[in-house]
């Protein structure tokens, strides 16, 4: 459970995130869900401490105060979390093998063939075995979304947080990396939140949604609750499309 | 605040060596093709440039080979070898980094608790400290070279003279060899330092990056001629 107190956030005078609270629950798919400029990403980075929120506003990590931490602290924490990044960041010199073991070479004293043994697992479960040798710019889009997901798992996070994981992909691959969020989710009873504003994923994924518009949170439910809400900034948010618009009249409002 | 990080106790020590031998590679091994051919026609044009100049009677024909010397040792490898790699290395160095900055890749060291200044930046500047001055020997060494193979090419002076040249008073200044190789020590420190810098606190898109590498290359440069200037001025 991840557990946000009073975050705001102001850059150079500018304040971006207004005093928000909510509740990351263990076990489910969370949402962030907002327009673009709304200020997900921030609120992301202040969640993992690339940012630090303005004062008075706090990060639990099961209970744990994350934003109170000194760095030495913190870094336990750090290895508890597993992210998902819009354009992967994978790290370009290194292969598909050595991107998912980096942070068990790193942090683990797993020998070599333990090391071979869990990266393995992990390109296993994301359906791209066999693609150990290559290098990121030798796979495609959606590969490098699986492979930065297999790295996010390899070190059996809590916390996992996907920074618009769908954000680049045809539909169909969308939906297979979002299938793929839920399922490692609820098999391995993470804390997952996404970042997103791709309505698919919210009607798919989202156990747990939070709206943010104009850096307020500004409405929370369910994927079934928000299709049904008469909040007027959520309805123009989830109904901008002519699609979707026509699919609201269709199933009558 | 940096620097701190940077020289801070790494991670893990295995992969931290690991990242240094790679990095004498990609400095050191990677540029020492283009020292050896710099320093091998600068050698040759400033022979054949002096060797005119010092034609006159009056003048012991072994100066030709002495000046080239002293002229390697004192400023062409230490310094202007390092200018040289100030823009090749330096720019390859915030290239990178910047673009790690910029692809959320240094972000996703950090979420994973890699201190990633000191895994990024200190392999490259102890790799960088400890291949400069090899690339400077090996420069002192193919610039003399390229007199050798002018004089016997052109018949500028016999080798034997120019070779009598290269010899003379060496023992008496064997200390500018000394000082010669504490120069790219500190120019390697600076280049390293200063590039990955300005590749670090990139911010923006791949233009950004772009301009992280030339305020790289223009600061370390700069610096550099500042810092030659006072190590020459200390060590006479």
């Amino acid at each position: 459970m991840i557990e946000l107190k009073n975050i705001s956030k102001t850059f150079a005078g500018t304040q971006i995130l207004h005093d928000i609270n909510f509740t990351f629950e263990t076990g489910k798919v969370n949402l962030i869900i907002g327009q673009s400029g709304s200020g997900k990403s921030v609120l992301t980075k202040c969640i993992v401490g690339l940012h630090e929120p303005d004062k008075g506003g706090s990060v639990l990590y099961d209970d744990r105060d994350f934003t109170a931490m000194k760095r030495r602290k913190r870094k336990a924490i750090r290895k508890e979390i597993g992210m998902l990044f819009q354009h992967s960041a994978l790290f370009d010199s290194l292969t598909v093998e050595e991107n998912v073991g980096f942070p068990l070479v790193m942090f683990t004293k797993m020998s070599e063939e333990e090391i071979a043994d869990r990266v393995n697992f992990c390109l296993k479960r994301v359906e791209l075995e066999n693609k150990n040798n290559l290098f990121p710019s030798e796979i495609s889009g959606g590969m490098q979304k699986r492979v930065a997901i297999a790295r996010a798992i390899a070190m059996k996070p809590k916390y996992l947080f996907c920074d618009e994981p769908n954000s680049g992909l045809d539909p169909k691959t969308s939906i297979v990396i979002d299938n793929l969020i839920k399922d490692i989710t609820y098999e391995y009873g993470m804390t997952t939140v996404v970042i997103t504003h791709d309505m698919n994923s919210v009607i798919e994924i989202g156990d747990n949604i939070m709206f943010i518009f104009e850096g307020k949170k500004w409405w929370e439910g369910d994927n079934k609750s928000i299709i049904r809400t008469d909040n007027e900034e959520i309805n123009n948010f989830v109904y901008a499309s002519e699609f979707m618009k026509t699919l609201k009249d269709k199933l009558g409002g | 605040m940096m620097l701190y990080a940077t020289f801070s106790k790494p991670d893990k020590l295995s992969v931290f060596w690991r990242r240094v031998a790679t990095e004498c590679v990609n400095i050191g091994i990677s540029s020492l093709m283009i020292v050896m051919i710099i320093s091998l026609f600068i050698g040759i044009s400033v022979t054949t440039q002096v060797g005119e100049l010092l034609s006159a009677p009056w003048i012991p024909d072994y100066t030709l080979g002495y000046t080239l010397r002293q002229m390697s040792i004192l400023e062409f490898s230490p310094t202007i070898i390092s200018l040289i790699l100030a823009g090749k290395v330096g720019s390859n160095i915030a290239g990178e980094i910047g673009t790690m900055r910029v692809t959320e890749q240094i972000d996703a060291l950090d979420i994973m608790g890699v201190n990633s200044q000191n895994y990024l930046i200190l392999p490259k500047i102890i790799a960088s400290m400890f291949t400069l001055p090899l690339l400077v020997i090996y420069s002192m060494v193919a610039c003399i070279y390229g007199g050798y193979f002018i004089c016997e090419l052109t018949g500028l002076r016999s080798t034997e003279v120019y070779v009598d040249g290269i010899r003379e008073y060496f023992y008496d200044e064997a200390f500018t060899v000394y000082w010669a190789l504490l120069k790219p020590v500190i120019f390697g420190f600076i280049i390293a330092s200063i590039s990955a810098y300005y590749g670090y606190f990139t911010k923006g898109g791949a233009l950004d990056v772009g301009k992280s590498g030339t305020k790289s290359v223009v600061t370390s440069s700069l610096l550099i001629l500042a810092f030659d200037v006072i190590i020459s001025s200390m060590m006479f």
